[in-house]
């Protein structure tokens, strides 16, 4: 049991840094259905970083930076020219399928290096490894999976509890409110767009380098698109997208445990699981009503000054 | 940004927005052209196998239309949809479940049964089959307001897996050797072809024509873009816009179905869980190109498909991956929606501007 609780927050972390990285895009009013698209940047920039380099640190960095770049493109196709959003975001998955496709063909195949793989592998954790239970379950994992916990309280910490938070969420909520009380509304979501690409990126990257770590075309296999779902799941709530995360991640490892332990199930079947949990919970909750659990008010609503 | 004056357009003449959108494609083309050299591949080289291999013999010129045929009836489809405002991001699925639909008829139903009687069954179980994936979403959408963006992505995934795990389990072909294929169809499922094309060319003619009347010469047609203006307008003429909704939606899912139909007779001749092949992505980008006007929509789908064509082309003939023509078609739509800003807005600098502010 321990083991698989912790499998399953290993095949969570990259759904859980592209599901940060979208709450955030959404948060500040905007859809970018992307993901897929950065995440594949991260996953070949980071690969061919550490292939190249290898140094771990650069191949990380390298991932956070292809993603954002991606993001960038949306950012300013979408914030500052007025273009749609779905399109955007939909072409912007096309161009990262494409540009991960191309830039991954020489090393299709091939593997990390060992050297960069080692340092991010298993860095448990002195003393919170050895809590019973706790410990195997959450401490005792690769670098990044910590850096997911980080973001995860960082971000919690942004958005609740901070003044710059506080505005994120005035910008997606009521852009035209919250550019009369004077915030500069296009930075603010220029800025929360690429750390969303960014965290898109880290996990592309974490597929590539530590989850598969041999450079497949088709790595993503479409993760951006739970991290999408997932987003509703949490309802755009960074605390609660962790347990989505580790729940959809293990739900993709579900099938094959359950054939190992004799029960006869699909594993496409059980694939089907997270899309079919989150158009209920969208059903539930629009149905609800809670404040708490609806989409940002002014998300993909395009803004522009002029016209008001 | 306080430096820049930005207005919104009044009337823009003809031959203004062309420029605008012509330096768009040539700029998109120099980018694309810069990227691909960044990545040590001939950008003139390329540019000119796309077009050899989409246009270059009557046989690649027929494999450029094969391309163009989903997209086409796909984009109408979705077209029907985003003319409503509702955004059917689903045709993926649409269409994976139309084809699901039409492969029961094709291998379950007699094998005696003429030509075009089994054809017709089929093209009509697609059709209701993608509009019934279609009319769930719009069902919610109508009742209670869900949100459809997310509601029909998700049900794309759910129809790839559904059909995923037919492959893979009870439809499995027995004679297959092992492998997870579904039986492939009999000859009376197979559509004839007219000049060297399977005849999915001409459904798409007609579905353009008709989905075009449809439009612009009925009430429903009409109800549907006033929806689309406004829902508050809708509401004041007394329009029932919850039904408007599910009627919209299960053409449009009814048109993606009959795209699953034409491809799994006439391409795989079989039914595959990528049966739908990212044309239902695709196609949202190209109806919205064509700013939801059927008959753009025939020439933007075209010159989308000898980009596909094209891509597939330099694989074989230059051995460069395809993916270049997926990072060619990403770069020239940024650039094109770009340039929409440009046809809406005026962009100016502001004179005086110390003076103002102070």
């Amino acid at each position: 049991m321990e083991v698989f609780l912790a499998s399953c927050i290993v095949a969570g972390t990259p759904l859980l840094f592209a599901t940060l990285g979208e709450i955030i895009t959404e948060k500040s009013g905007s859809l970018n259905l992307g993901v897929e698209g950065m995440m594949l940047m991260g996953a070949v920039i980071g690969f061919l970083t550490a292939a190249a380099t290898n140094s771990a640190l650069l191949a990380v960095l390298g991932a956070i930076a292809a993603g954002a770049a991606g993001a960038l493109i949306f950012a300013i196709l979408t914030a500052s020219l007025n273009a749609n959003q779905n399109v955007v975001g939909l072409t912007l998955t096309i161009f990262g399928t494409g540009f991960a496709g191309f830039l991954g063909q020489p090393v299709l195949g091939t593997s990390v290096p060992a050297e960069v793989y080692k340092s991010l592998k298993n860095f448990d954790i002195p003393l919170l490894k050895d809590i019973p239970f706790v410990g195997p379950v959450f401490f005792r994992h690769d670098v990044l999976v910590y850096v997911g916990y980080i973001v995860i309280i960082g971000f919690a910490f942004y958005m609740y509890k901070t003044r710059i938070g506080l505005n994120m969420r005035a910008v997606g909520e009521n852009t035209a409110a919250a550019d009369a009380s004077g915030i500069n509304v296009t930075l603010y979501k220029y800025v929360h767009i690429i750390i969303g690409g960014a965290l898109a990126g880290l996990g592309g990257a974490y597929l590539s380098l530590v989850r598969v770590p041999v450079w497949q075309s088709d790595i993503v296999n479409g993760r951006g698109w739970i991290a999408v779902a997932l987003v509703i799941f949490a309802s755009w709530n960074p605390i609660k997208s962790f347990f989505g995360a580790v729940l959809f991640g293990g739900l993709g490892i579900l099938g094959m445990k359950l054939q190992a332990m004799g029960f006869s199930i699909s594993q496409y079947l059980v694939d089907m699981i997270p899309y079919v949990a989150t158009i209920i919970i969208v059903i539930i909750s629009t149905h609800k009503r809670k404040k708490e659990s609806q989409p940002p008010h002014d998300l993909s609503v395009p803004y522009f000054r002029e016209e008001r | 940004m306080n430096f820049i004056r930005v207005t919104k357009r009044d009337d823009l003449p003809v031959r203004m927005e062309v420029i605008i959108r012509l330096v768009a494609i040539v700029l998109s083309l120099i980018a694309a052209g810069i990227v691909i050299l960044v990545f040590g591949v001939d950008p003139v080289r390329i540019f000119k196998s796309i077009i050899e291999g989409s246009l270059g013999t009557t046989l690649r010129i027929q494999q450029t239309v094969v391309k163009a045929v989903p997209l086409i009836i796909t984009s109408l489809g979705i077209m029907v949809a985003f003319k409503m405002k509702f955004w059917n991001i689903g045709a993926e699925g649409q269409i994976t479940m139309g084809a699901l639909a039409a492969t029961w008829v094709a291998l379950f139903m007699s094998d005696s049964m003429p030509l075009f009687a089994k054809l017709l069954l089929m093209a009509l179980a697609s059709m209701v089959a993608g509009g019934l994936w279609a009319f769930i979403p719009a069902f919610f959408k109508a009742k209670m307001g869900t949100n459809e963006t997310i509601f029909t992505l998700m049900m794309n995934y759910i129809a790839i897996k559904f059909v995923t795990y037919l492959q893979y389990g009870p439809w499995k072909d027995p004679n297959s050797n092992g492998f997870p294929k579904i039986a492939p169809f009999p000859e009376n499922a197979i559509l004839p072809s007219l000049f060297g094309v399977h005849i999915g060319w001409i459904i798409a003619i007609i579905c353009a024509i008709l989905i075009y009347l449809f439009m612009t010469h009925t009430k429903k047609g009409y109800e549907i873009a006033v929806v689309g203006e406004s829902t508050e307008t809708a509401r004041y003429a007394g329009m029932d816009i919850g039904k408007i909704i599910i009627i919209a939606m299960f053409v449009s899912g009814g048109l993606c179905g009959l795209v699953g139909m034409i491809q799994a007779s006439a391409i795989e001749k079989t039914l595959v869980s990528g049966i739908a092949n990212g044309y239902g992505f695709t196609a949202i980008i190209t109806a919205w190109l064509a700013k939801l006007n059927p008959v753009i929509i025939i020439v933007v789908c075209l010159a989308f498909s000898m980009l596909i064509q094209g891509g597939a082309y330099i694989q074989i003939a230059m051995n460069v991956p395809s993916a270049v023509s997926s990072i060619v078609q990403g770069i020239i739509l940024f650039f094109i929606m770009g340039a929409e800003f440009f046809l809406q807005y005026k962009v100016g600098f502001r004179h005086n501007e110390a003076k103002e502010v102070a």
